[in-house]
């Protein structure tokens, strides 16, 4: 494979995004031999830092510098990648909410193949490269051929592809001028941050979480009654968050709260990597599902494959005898 | 307001329980339970209070096969003015992009403000929209969990960003969203409902009507391809308690309290 290899590099506050290191390992796997170069967007300092961060991982690191890129918007920023990048280029991004804004559209204008959340690089195949998704919420996975041959666009699921202290003395060559007018038809207002609940979830050393498995809103008094018994706070999935049976503030994962228990109890969660995301430290996490196959099996220390509905109340009557 | 809304027939994963099938070629989708896609939903509802209050009309759009008509038929009990069938044989074995292409050419037939589709499907793509605007030269925003119309002409968006903070924005219309879940509370669909517009008619319109080449979209003009259908190995996976609810119970307290699960 000729083609050059791009890594779309994403920071805050000067300091690079894990995904940066990430990609260059998702890049290695692609063509060990290619040539990887990160792209580095921003303004002031902050852009200056990282670059230099980047050089110490990336063998080239291109830099673009504007004032109307100090806040990453989607729209601007694909604009600036569509004039500087070269055709037939494979694009890596994050498949996080900054990438799936970003690349649908940038490779339809790049004319590129597209290839979302890929978890896996099996190397190429001629024409194509293998990649593996996941479908059904994590359920099964796929192979996915990619035709690269007018390039190609992936985004990259987190944590997939471990940072593996990638070793550069990379140039930064500044493409600022190269950039586009940097104007967009969506402007950029403010961030407004999440609200702030009652009981704070991050501070609980056991989570008893429940998930779309406990069905009915009347039935989170079961897994409350649980928690009440063992002392745990009670935490959740999204899907009980979006049918307002309980607080945003109680809702673990990437667009919830990340959490750093001891023990996590996982009544009726399926095991989304979204979920999984704001679970970290590695807690003894115990999962009662009634679907054998559920994903969360793979990642929990102890299965149990019950009706919650049935079970949980068993479980904390025992409890409380014992007490 | 004129708003297309794009919708997708999917199983329900909640409902089912997916299983590869033995060659490992698809899903087995004998038994499965079909629904309108999770986040499809959500932007029907949008669109219809969008409605209500600015005025206009709300069209539901899906490129599917025959069986992709009821799904509309329940967006429109919902409250959704019309539906359009985009199907064609020729559809079959699209990619993102192709949907995006077939869907592109109905939208050029008509005049809308604003295009709404899921965030993402069964998949888990998050595709579709991104590539519409694209097509469309259209600004686009992806997970909107938050529409306040200005004027005929922008509107105010919010993103659901990590962490659940909230990025807003000023947009253009006619622009593309793509709406996050619990952006609002979608409105119960009941039998009834679904019976008043059991006979209204649906147009469908195939690669001819629309316009689209024959191998520009469908399994010819598709640059990404599924391969195969498989279940990881599990690696270490989880110690599965069996045996009887007592002793499962007995066991789980014991481990619980060994890690310091229970005060
Ligand atoms: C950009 C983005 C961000 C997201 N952020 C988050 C996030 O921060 N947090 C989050 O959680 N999700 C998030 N999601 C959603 C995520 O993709 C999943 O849709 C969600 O995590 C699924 O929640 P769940 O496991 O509760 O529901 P489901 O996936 O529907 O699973 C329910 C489970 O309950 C089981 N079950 C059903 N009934 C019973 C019963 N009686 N007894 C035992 N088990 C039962 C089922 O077998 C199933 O496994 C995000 C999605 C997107 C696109
Ligand atoms: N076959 C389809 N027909 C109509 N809309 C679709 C179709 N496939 C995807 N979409 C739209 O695109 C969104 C994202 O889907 P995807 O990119 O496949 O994850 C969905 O929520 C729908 O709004």
């Amino acid at each position: 494979m000729t083609q050059p290899i791009f890594a779309y590099i994403s920071h805050k506050n000067g300091t690079a995004d894990d995904s940066a290191f990430e990609l260059i390992v998702a890049a290695k796997k692609i063509d060990p031999a290619a040539a990887v170069t990160a792209v580095v967007c921003g303004a002031g300092a902050e852009l200056d830092a990282v670059c230099s961060t980047m050089a110490a991982v990336y063998p080239d690191v291109w830099k673009v510098s504007n004032p109307a890129l100090a806040y990453p918007n989607a729209e601007v920023l694909r604009g600036v990648l569509v004039s500087i990048l070269p055709a037939g280029a494979i694009t890596l991004a994050p498949h996080d909410t900054f990438g799936m804004d970003l690349s649908p559209g940038l490779s339809i204008k790049l004319n590129a193949a597209f290839v979302p959340d890929v978890v896996g690089i099996e190397g190429i195949d001629g024409a194509n490269l293998k990649t593996i998704r996941q479908e059904f919420g994590g359920q099964v996975s796929t192979h996915v051929l990619c035709d690269i041959s007018a390039g190609a666009v992936l985004n990259v699921r987190s944590g997939c592809f471990l940072s593996d202290d990638s070793k550069a003395s990379g140039s930064v060559t500044d493409k600022s001028g190269q950039a586009g007018d940097c104007k967009a038809k969506r402007r950029f207002l403010e961030v407004v941050a999440a609200e702030v609940g009652d009981v704070d979830i991050t501070k609980s050393d056991v989570l008893v979480s429940v998930g779309r498995g406990i069905e009915d809103q009347e039935n989170i008094g079961i897994a409350q009654e649980l928690a009440d018994t063992i002392g745990a706070v009670v935490s959740c999935s999204r899907p009980i968050v979006d049918a307002k049976w309980l607080e945003k503030a109680r809702q673990v994962g990437t667009s919830g709260k990340t959490v750093k228990p001891k023990v996590y109890i996982a009544l009726g969660i399926s095991g989304s990597f979204q979920h999984l995301g704001g679970i970290k430290g590695n807690p003894f996490m115990v999962a009662i599902n009634k679907n054998p196959k559920a994903p969360i099996f793979q990642v929990a220390d102890i299965g149990i494959v019950t009706d919650l509905l049935e079970f949980v109340p068993e479980l904390t009557d025992k409890i409380k005898e014992m007490k | 307001m004129e708003i297309l809304v794009c919708v997708k027939r999917v199983p329900d994963t909640a409902e089912n329980e997916i299983v590869v099938n033995s060659k490992g070629t698809d899903i087995e989708r004998g038994d499965l339970v079909y629904s309108v896609n999770e986040w499809d939903n959500y932007a029907v509802e949008e669109a219809i209070q969008i409605r209500d209050n600015a005025g206009g009309s709300v069209t539901v759009v899906t490129v599917g096969d025959g069986d992709a008509e009821e799904i509309l038929r329940r967006e429109m009990a919902m409250g959704a003015d019309k539906g359009i069938l985009l199907s064609d044989d020729a559809f079959n074995g699209s990619d993102g992009k192709g949907i995006a292409a077939i869907l592109k050419a109905e939208i050029a037939k008509g005049q809308y403000d604003l295009i709404l589709t899921g965030a993402q499907a069964d998949d888990g793509a998050a595709q579709v929209g991104g590539m519409l605007a694209a097509m469309l030269d259209m600004p686009y925003a992806s997970l909107v969990n938050k529409i306040e119309i200005v004027s005929d002409k922008v509107i105010k968006i919010g993103r659901e960003i990590e962490g659940g903070n909230q990025e807003m924005s000023e947009i253009d219309l006619p622009c593309v969203l793509s709406i996050q879940t619990g952006i609002n509370e979608p409105r119960y669909v009941g039998i009834r409902g679904i019976r008043k517009v059991a006979s209204v008619e649906i147009p469908v319109h195939g690669a001819g009507d629309l316009g689209i080449a024959a191998g520009s979209v469908g399994a010819a003009g598709a640059r990404v391809k599924r391969v195969d259908y498989f279940v990881p190995p599990m690696g270490e996976g989880a110690e599965m308690l069996e045996g009887s609810t007592d002793e499962i119970a007995e066991k789980l307290i014991e481990l619980l309290k060994s890690k310091g699960g229970i005060k």
